[in-house]
């Protein structure tokens, strides 16, 4: 059962960092619309669009910063069971992450 | 009780502060303590160069006059940045993979290397960063002026422009000496971005304390400062503080694409990134960087104007609340904070735009005035430093120039918003020629020259008031009375903001013509090739073998690559390709990979066009092949995979091939030459026996008429004897060494007198041949501990050969000595016509004498001798092609020396 | 009247030895050690028969004969041909471009005096 379960979870990790990535490029479409919300807002006075602002301003701060640390950590693998195209051999975890880094 | 001398010298000792950073760290780059140098914190810092002095003192002044908009200034950036993996990441590796050295290379290199495109792109920067610059060194002129009006007891009001005058040529020399050290931008300039991420700490604390103080010290706490802020917000007239959707919009949009666009933004992005890694941090930790910037802004301006008397400028409130609450120290770090802000900026601005400048202005038109001297000839490295020196000192000419004739004035943020709109006109073409592959040439061509005009005719011109090109009639009524053509409401749109108006307009043609033409145009086969691997980039980076071309071009693209990068780099990267592709010496097969190769090397020090250029000039142009295009035209992830696996394999296979191919040809030259060698051999051993035997059988015969005949006869045939017998050692000699049988003697010997002894024993034939040797002796004061007579004897070999064949009307000989990583290294290059490329691989062959010259004497077994004998000292002897005359490296490592041979 | 013959040849003293045995039986000898110039020498002196080295400096002999029997006024000149190199192929090279003798050095005086007399009897 040993067998079954390794590309499981090789498949699981892919899949996670595959999201991650979609979050990372999401991210700028949230800032657009979290900048662009006070906009709709303007009665509510100076102080407290800025604390508004601010808040919004630092929670895109510490989401970005979560996500490129797991970009970052999380090993690159080209597996991914959303694509169309069956992995080929050479796409083992081991020479995909290295042939990754020649390119980097 | 601040004094003017305290000013000045607190400043002096900040400079001196930034000198020493910048020397230490390019030190330790030099001894690649590069991990420091590299982190994320660094690189992050650096980016900060985006806040100068017209955020750390304006920003304040703008949300005097307009409330929080002056956040819009930064979103922009935060956007780009939280957004990194979407297009920064792309860019950097474009950047990485295309060594590019400024924005202007950028386009130039991904539009077909097209020269035109870095001229465009280099223009508009200068003219949108002068003011920019000038705007600088108003700022810390007006910085001193306050504290010579606010403590005007004991101080000499300073004369203004001198003040700028010496700020500027501070800069200049601060911005020579560490931004024009090393000439490729690629290895980056470690002590500048070093002393920018110092400034950049001293910004933000400055900053802080000065919010610090505000908040807490005067204005009673975050609480009592949202009501003021509210207060302050209905005390402006006409809504003055609420957010407008045209303004809030199109300035977050300028400020994301000026972010990416500024030249200096571009150069510390890009042009310095260290890596990926650092720039993952950077996507959040440089956001929070300008959220701390931004932070105290609006309790400061609030705060400014409930206390200080009215009239009084919001631009200058950092400095003057702690000078009007007699706060000396923290005015003076808010002095350093504005001071850091402007030279940060100024130095890394100047070093971009003198890239821009000696790359894509100076550069080409040296090389069209000297088509041929470029690429044999003249120094190309020493013309780009010089290049690059002036044009640093230009643009700050050229800023101080603006600043005197403009006067300031001005209010701070004006002028950056001008600045912004005119260098986001690149946004376009950058962003199009990475994600677009149809982008063309003509197309960014036309998209920039449009957003420039537009630029110029809607915000540019008209911000010179009336006294510029625009009279009040033409802003008002359009030019001869044209209504739709009015400036500042183009097409009508009278309902926005002067700025807006022109983003809008600008961006909006500019786009339409860059989109338009690239969709109408017809890329050439190199602007595609350069469209593929920048939208690609991040999918491979291929390359595959097509074409060879002749050995003779390998050493022509040494020449010229010996002049741009220098010898030791040059000479390095040709012996690696050379290495790589299974061949020996210093020339390689001239494949596209090796040329893509040279070509990126090159452009790290010149940028790509003209690396393409030069690169052209030798090759005839014909550096792109079809294979090339097809290589990169096949899409699809499958036939990547496959053809990346096909291409390992037939990397091998042509390495392998061209192996063997190189040892056949040596092989049948060898047998030809064996023939040859046995011809030659009987020739030279027949020849003084035909004189012996003659001369012999008259004697026997008693044919001689008298005595003095039979004497000279007798002496003919002892001549020939002797012959003979040279002859004869020279083979014994040469077929002891390759047998290994030679005693060594090893003794301790200093190398100049090696060198005199050589000299010496060839004294009659320098003589004889009116030889010339230049020799540096001080360089030769070098102990060595080798078989110094064996050594002599090669010296001997090259002199004598120098001497014999050296074909030139004054014949020279230079010797050069040096030693690098512990291998002694002497060079012997004469003057002649050099050996040809063809003959270079068979010189060190037994009776490989290149003419049929006998006369010359000596049986062309020298250099075999000379090799064999190297050989055994543990060094070697080499052909260094490239140097015009013929050049032989002779190296000895000096502490090894074999054990093997001896006794 | 003398026979005349001249000396292709570029080793001054291979050229002193032949020119002392060949004077000493009756020749008239003249030299000439220079391979581009060999053929105007040789259309100049018009000599009686011709002693040519293969090894000159300039020219090849194989040249220099190929040259001569391509021209009318020594297509039948009679040509001793001297070499060092001593191979088979050398000989053969010779004989194919028409050469009436072919020597291999070094040689016997009493040989060279022979073979030449061979070629002009009379």
């Amino acid at each position: 059962m040993r067998f079954r379960r390794e590309p499981l979870f090789l498949a699981r990790q892919s899949y996670r960092r595959r999201r991650l990535e979609d979050a990372a490029r999401l991210l700028p479409m949230l800032g657009v619309f979290l900048f662009l919300l006070p906009l709709l807002a303007t009665d509510i006075g100076t102080a407290a669009q800025g604390l508004y602002l601010f808040t919004a301003w630092f929670g895109l701060i510490v989401a970005t910063a979560v996500i490129a640390r797991g970009l970052t950590r999380r090993p690159d693998i080209s597996y991914d069971p959303d694509s169309n195209h069956s992995p080929t051999l050479s796409d083992a975890p081991s020479t995909s992450a290295k042939r990754r880094e020649g390119r980097d | 009780m601040l004094s003017f001398n305290t000013l000045v010298a607190v400043c002096l000792l900040y400079v001196m502060g930034l000198f020493l950073v910048a020397f230490a760290a390019d030190r330790s780059a030099a001894r690649d303590k590069r991990r420091l140098l590299s982190s994320p914190l660094i690189y992050t810092l650096s980016l900060s160069v985006y806040c100068t002095a017209w955020t750390f003192y304006g920003a304040v002044g703008y949300a005097a006059r307009s409330g929080l908009e002056f956040v819009t200034i930064y979103l922009g950036p935060t956007l780009v940045m939280i957004g990194w993996w979407w297009f920064l990441r792309k860019l950097v590796r474009v950047g990485r993979a295309q060594r590019v050295t400024s924005i202007a290379d950028l386009l130039s290199s991904r539009y077909g290397k097209s020269n035109l495109l870095g001229v465009i792109v280099t223009l508009s920067a200068v003219i949108g960063t002068t003011p920019y610059i000038a705007l600088q060194l108003q700022s810390v002129t007006l910085a001193f002026s306050v504290f010579a009006r606010d403590r005007s007891a004991g101080w000499n009001v300073p004369d203004l422009d001198a003040t700028a005058l010496w700020v500027a040529g501070g800069l200049a020399l601060f911005t020579i000496l560490f931004g024009t050290r090393n000439l490729d931008v690629n290895e980056r300039h470690h002590g500048v971005v070093t002393a920018i991420a110092v400034e950049a700490v001293v910004k933000l604390v400055a900053l802080l304390a000065v919010g610090v103080f505000v908040v807490w010290g005067i204005g009673g706490g975050p609480a009592n400062i949202a009501q003021t802020v509210d207060e302050a917000m209905r005390a402006t007239p006409k809504d003055a503080w609420t957010i407008t959707g045209g303004r809030w919009v199109g300035l977050t949009f300028l400020s994301a694409a000026a972010f990416l666009t500024l030249p200096r933004m571009f150069h510390v992005l890009v042009v310095e990134n260290p890596g990926e890694r650092q720039l993952a941090v950077a996507s959040w930790a440089f956001p929070a960087y300008l959220f701390l910037m931004s932070l105290f802004v609006l309790p400061i301006a609030v705060v400014g104007l409930g206390t200080l008397p009215a009239g009084e400028n919001p631009d200058l409130f950092v400095l003057t609340i702690p000078l009007h609450f007699d706060q000396d120290g923290l005015a003076m770090l808010s002095f350093l904070g504005g001071f850091s802000s402007a030279t940060s900026m100024v130095i890394v601005a100047s070093i971009a735009l003198a890239t821009m400048v000696s790359n894509h202005v100076i550069m080409p038109i040296w090389l069209s005035i000297r088509p041929k001297e470029a690429t044999v000839s003249g120094d190309v490295r020493q013309v780009l430093l010089a290049a690059r020196r002036l044009s640093i000192i230009g643009v700050l000419v050229l800023g101080y120039l603006y600043f005197r004739m403009s006067g300031g004035g001005t209010a701070l943020a004006a002028i950056g918003m001008i600045s912004f709109t005119g260098v986001a006109q690149v946004l376009p073409a950058m962003a199009g020629g990475l994600l677009w592959r149809g982008a063309s040439r003509n197309g960014a061509a036309a998209g920039l020259i449009t957003g420039f005009v537009v630029w110029a005719y809607t915000l540019f011109l008209p911000s010179f008031g009336d006294a510029g090109l625009m009279s009040a009639g033409f802003l008002a009524e359009g030019p001869f009375g044209i209504a739709w053509l009015k400036p500042q409401a183009l097409f009508g749109v009278s309902g926005l903001d002067p700025v807006v108006h022109a983003v809008f307009w600008s961006m909006i043609l500019n786009s339409f013509a860059f989109i338009g033409v690239s969709l109408m145009s017809f890329p050439g086969p190199l602007e595609r090739l350069q469209g593929a691997q920048f939208v690609n980039v991040l999918d491979h980076t291929h390359q595959t073998h097509g074409g060879v071309f002749p050995a003779a071009v390998a050493e022509d693209l040494l020449v010229m690559a010996q002049r741009t990068m220098g010898a030791d780099a040059a000479q390095n990267l040709f012996q690696t390709q050379a290495r790589a592709q299974g061949k020996e010496g210093y020339l390689p097969d001239t494949t596209p990979d090796f040329i893509a190769r040279l070509e990126r090397a090159l452009s790290g020090s010149v940028g790509a066009a003209t690396a393409h250029a030069m690169i052209a000039q030798i090759m005839g142009g014909a550096t792109v092949s079809v294979d090339d295009l097809m290589a990169v035209a096949d899409e699809t992830q499958q036939m990547l995979v496959y053809s990346s696996q096909l291409e390992e394999k037939q990397k091998e296979l042509t390495s392998t091939a061209r192996q063997l191919s190189a040892a056949n040809e040596k092989l049948t030259q060898l047998s030809i030459q064996k023939d040859a060698f046995l011809s030659q051999i009987s020739h030279e051993l027949r020849t003084p026996m035909t004189s012996i035997r003659a001369f012999s059988e008259i004697l026997r015969d008693g044919g001689a008429k008298d005595a003095q005949a039979a004497e000279q006869h007798a002496s003919i045939i002892h001549d020939e004897a002797l012959r003979l017998t040279r002859l004869l050692d020279d083979l014994l000699d040469l077929s002891v060494l390759e047998h290994g049988q030679v005693q060594l003697n090893p003794q301790r010997e200093v190398l100049s007198k090696v060198l005199d002894r050589a000299v010496a024993a060839t004294q009659s034939l320098i003589v004889a041949e009116d030889l010339r040797i230049h020799r540096d002796h001080a360089r030769e004061q070098i102990v060595i501990a080798t078989d110094t007579d064996r050594l002599a004897q090669v010296f001997i070999n090259l002199i004598a050969n120098a001497a014999k064949y050296g074909d030139a009307k004054y014949k020279r000989l230079t010797i050069r000595v040096s030693v690098r990583d512990g291998v002694l290294r002497l060079d012997f290059v004469d003057n002649g016509s050099g050996i040809p490329t063809e003959s270079q691989a068979m010189i060190f062959e037994k009776f490989a004498r290149l003419t049929d010259n006998a006369a010359a004497g000596g049986a062309g077994l020298g250099l075999a001798i000379c090799r064999e004998i190297m050989d055994r000292l543990g060094g070697a002897i080499t052909y260094l092609p490239g140097q015009r005359g013929a050049a032989f490296r002779v190296t000895l490592p000096l502490e090894k020396i074999p054990h093997h041979g001896w006794n | 009247m003398t026979k005349q013959v001249l000396v292709i040849e570029d080793e001054p003293n291979i050229v002193a030895a032949i020119s002392f045995i060949l004077s000493r039986d009756g020749w008239t000898v003249g030299t000439h050690t220079n391979g581009e110039t060999a053929v105007q020498a040789v259309l100049d002196a018009k000599p009686d028969a011709l002693i040519l080295d293969v090894m000159l400096p300039g020219r090849s002999g194989y040249d220099i004969l190929q040259d001569l029997r391509a021209h009318d006024v020594t297509r039948r000149l009679p040509v001793l041909m001297l070499t060092a190199r001593g191979q088979r192929t050398d000989r053969e090279q010779a004989e194919r471009l028409g050469v009436n003798r072919f020597m291999t050095k070094p040689f016997s005086n009493a040989e060279v005096v022979e073979t030449l007399n061979e070629l002009l009897p009379g």
